[in-house]
């Protein structure tokens, strides 16, 4: 047994933190939602050209051929930075939707280019309120009618891969005269969501059936990652702040009641990244094991981020709640990842459903 | 990555596999079946002995002490093989092969390893840690329980004092004791660790009531206890370090055992909840169960990685605390929920019933796991100033000598 990431994989996290360190420092994230930006357009060039991009993508497709372990140090590190990127939406969810459940004509048309970040693409599956995996926007005769919303990254996606009826799955091009993109106003101010309204928009059925539980169970496992490298961002930027401040003649940071607090989101972080990484694992090398791995993931990460972004902020007292200070960022992102791909309760639903003598018992 | 076994390791286990089947059929103790202490320590003994003989005892332990050598990841592995059967391994053999036997290979003289290795592994040797005392638990080094020099130039040490929660003292041959042996230093440097013949003159044992209704645990009353002075493990003052070793031996050791949450899953679906359906369709049951569930296998995967950097030689430190931390307060909130999802029918007891039984006990016992080997708070304690580099706790008595301690 070695359950740890290969030297080459911890490399390449240490490749993304140090890039994103370079490019996505906080000052620049404040810009962004000063210039309500949708995206940190430099900074996604540079993940192309270091090749972050088609990490996961096949290499017959312009991509590196590497695996999920990959891929999550990767986001544990756009995760730490808060990157105002669409990584999930173009990479994990639109390329790996294509790769699963595509023609091959749709991935010789589209890997290459969301590899290459020439072309963006996101994934579109709620429908507003009710459940998050909607399924009222129809496909009949290469047409598309209904809507999608909240979509994240929509205004700069090429492409969308649409939940339909029937959990089928259709490519769609965004830029055309059938679709209606409307920016919504947006909790995460670095991640803009849309509407998307189709109005008999050509759309192009995915042969693949049946991949969507894999499709978002790889998912989950991804967005652990992210949340694990996001919590830890909290704890270290958390713990910096109460050594250096000073209170009662001493460092905040010798006081128990934050002392005791920070070492249970270590706990809690550490557990959810040993969580993606067996997620990983499966997803890579045992799909048997990837829907309770997911879904364990799923929760732990939610958990970590939960509690890390949360007490990041009341560790700085006030300055927390200004704009100039830097928990915002996570305290925001928190909130849309913890209900992306299914809030708590549908991952909760899912762990169980994967137990041992459980499937199919369990709504 | 990678969780299937290495060739070697492949190897290692088949042998652990075709050996155990052949031996540990005959010392299986069924679960629920009652026996007296004495025959359960009697049973630990023999199985140790077997393990003896088929080369298993001490794994980790060099060769020419006795043991058989192995890697860290063997232990593991054996474990896991040997965990498949229900037999006797209670503290009377992890005391002895989790804390004495490290500190006696750390500390100990030639002579001592001759005395107490080999026959710990053989089973001939059983042990109580002789540490806590009424007024020293998590604050260890604040320790009562002295030890002077007998004034007829034996050499030999005076032991007096009180200790606790020793686990099993009532019927072990042998403790490890540390006591102080010099009050005018600050309290870590005054410290002397000793191992004691349980038959010692002026040894008490007396059983603590526990809240389970058990007695395992002890307090030991020493009342000028002779020991000679060739059994003072490591110089006078080096009693600290030589308790470090022993703790860090409990926190690898301590696993994720008994988690019942399967248990639990099959029992809240089975169990009709009166609207025609079962308790598992309850949110707040679903989200608890699962939430545990998810806690659990993190738990376990942790542990692995810690596994990991043992088997590449590096150390997980205060690492190793965060799975106890975890897993004993998930222990409590997981049999608090079987407990309540029993409702009423949780806080009785019926005859036959014994998952019941079981779940009541859990219960009780997990208090004990956020407790012992490090209570909770120490143990964040230890997480934020090893792993966190954050300041250690204001000492107001680090460099007072301990007989001008007040209190």
């Amino acid at each position: 047994m070695n359950f740890d990431l290969s030297d080459e994989q911890k490399m390449l996290g240490e490749q993304a933190r140090a890039l994103l360190a370079d490019l996505s420092p906080f000052d620049r994230l404040r810009q962004l939602i000063d210039s309500n930006a949708d995206w940190d357009e430099p900074l996604w060039r540079a993940l192309a050209e270091m090749g972050f991009l088609g990490a996961a993508i096949p290499e017959e497709h312009g991509g590196l051929g590497l695996g999920a372990l990959d891929l999550g140090v990767i986001m544990e590190a756009l995760g730490a930075a808060n990157a105002a990127v669409p990584f999930m939406s173009s990479i994990i969810l639109g390329a790996e939707a294509i790769r699963l459940a595509g023609s091959d004509a749709q991935k010789a048309a589209w890997l290459p280019r969301l590899a290459s970040g020439e072309a963006v693409a996101t994934f579109a599956y709620a429908e507003g309120p009710g459940p998050v995996f909607a399924t009222g926007t129809k496909l009949e005769g290469g047409k598309l009618s209904g809507s999608k919303f909240p979509v994240a990254d929509a205004g700069v996606a090429n492409i969308a891969v649409v939940l339909v009826a029937g959990s089928d799955l259709a490519l769609v091009e965004l830029d055309q005269p059938g679709v209606r993109r409307t920016k919504l106003d947006s909790f995460d101010q670095l991640r803009p969501h849309y509407r998307l309204d189709f109005d008999a928009a050509t759309a192009d059925p995915m042969p693949g059936r049946g991949k969507l539980d894999q499709l978002i169970d790889q998912a989950a496992v991804q967005a652990a990652f992210e949340a694990a490298g996001a919590a830890e961002a909290c704890l270290f930027m958390a713990r910096d702040y109460a050594l250096e401040r000073q209170i009662f003649g001493r460092s905040l940071a010798g006081f128990q009641a934050i002392k005791h607090k920070l070492a249970d989101v270590a706990v809690a972080t550490e557990l959810a990244r040993s969580n993606a990484y067996f997620g990983g694992w499966a997803a890579q090398s045992s799909l048997d094991d990837l829907p309770a791995a997911a879904a364990a993931a799923r929760l732990s990460g939610i958990k970590c981020f939960e509690m890390a972004a949360r007490e990041n902020l009341q560790v700085h007292g006030g300055i927390g709640y200004t704009f100039e200070a830097n928990c915002h960022f996570y305290y925001r992102r928190e909130r849309m990842l913890a209900v992306h791909l299914g809030n708590r309760g549908f991952w909760a639903s899912r762990l169980l459903a994967a137990q041992p003598g459980r499937q199919g018992q369990v709504a | 990555m990678d969780f299937n076994d290495s060739p070697e390791e492949a190897a290692f286990r088949g042998e652990a596999r075709a050996w155990l089947a052949a031996h540990a059929l005959a010392h299986e103790i069924p679960p629920g079946a009652k026996m007296s202490d004495t025959e359960e320590a009697a049973r630990g003994r023999a199985w140790i002995r077997e393990l003896y003989e088929g080369g298993w005892s001490g794994l980790t332990f060099a060769r020419e002490l006795g043991g058989r050598g192995a890697s860290g990841i063997e232990a593991v592995i054996f474990a896991e093989e040997e965990s498949r059967y229900h037999l006797p391994k209670g503290p009377f053999v992890s005391i002895g092969t989790g804390m004495a036997l490290p500190v006696i290979a750390r500390h100990g003289t030639e002579d001592q390893k001759a005395r107490f290795v080999e026959p710990t592994l053989k089973g001939e040797i059983t042990w109580c840690q002789l540490f806590s005392e009424p007024a020293a638990g998590s604050d260890l080094a604040g320790l009562r329980t002295k030890a002077v020099r007998a004034d007829d130039g034996s050499g030999d040490w005076i032991v007096n004092g009180q200790k606790v929660w020793s686990s099993w003292a009532h019927l072990t041959d042998w403790g490890i004791l540390v006591v102080r042996t010099d009050p005018t230093v600050p309290k870590h440097k005054g410290l002397t660790f000793f191992l004691v013949d349980m038959k010692t003159p002026g040894i008490e044992t007396r059983p603590i009531r526990q809240i389970s209704g058990a007695s395992e645990f002890n307090e030991t009353f020493l009342t000028d206890v002779r020991i000679p002075d060739a059994n003072r493990l490591g110089a006078e003052g080096e009693g600290w370090a030589c308790c470090m070793t022993v703790l860090m031996g409990e926190r690898l050791g301590s696993g994720t055992h008994r988690s019942g949450i399967a248990t639990l899953l099959d029992y809240a679906a089975a169990t009709p909840d009166g609207h025609g359906g079962t308790m598992l369709d309850d949110g707040a049951v679903r989200q608890q169960l699962a939430e545990a569930l998810a806690e659990e296998q993190g738990e376990r995967f942790f542990q692995a990685r810690l596994r990991t950097m043992v088997s590449k030689g590096e150390n997980p430190g205060a690492l190793a605390g965060m799975v106890k931390l975890a897993y004993a307060s998930r222990y409590q909130r997981t049999s608090g929920l079987a407990l309540e999802l029993r409702g009423l029918a949780g806080i009785v007891g019926e005859a036959g019933d014994s998952a019941t039984g079981d779940v009541q006990y859990d219960y009780i016992y997990s208090t004990v796991m956020r407790i012992a080997g490090g209570a909770d708070e120490v143990l964040r304690n230890q997480i934020a100033e090893r792993v966190l580099a954050m300041p250690g706790e204001v000492r107001m008595d680090k460099d007072v000598p301990f007989e001008k301690l007040t209190g």
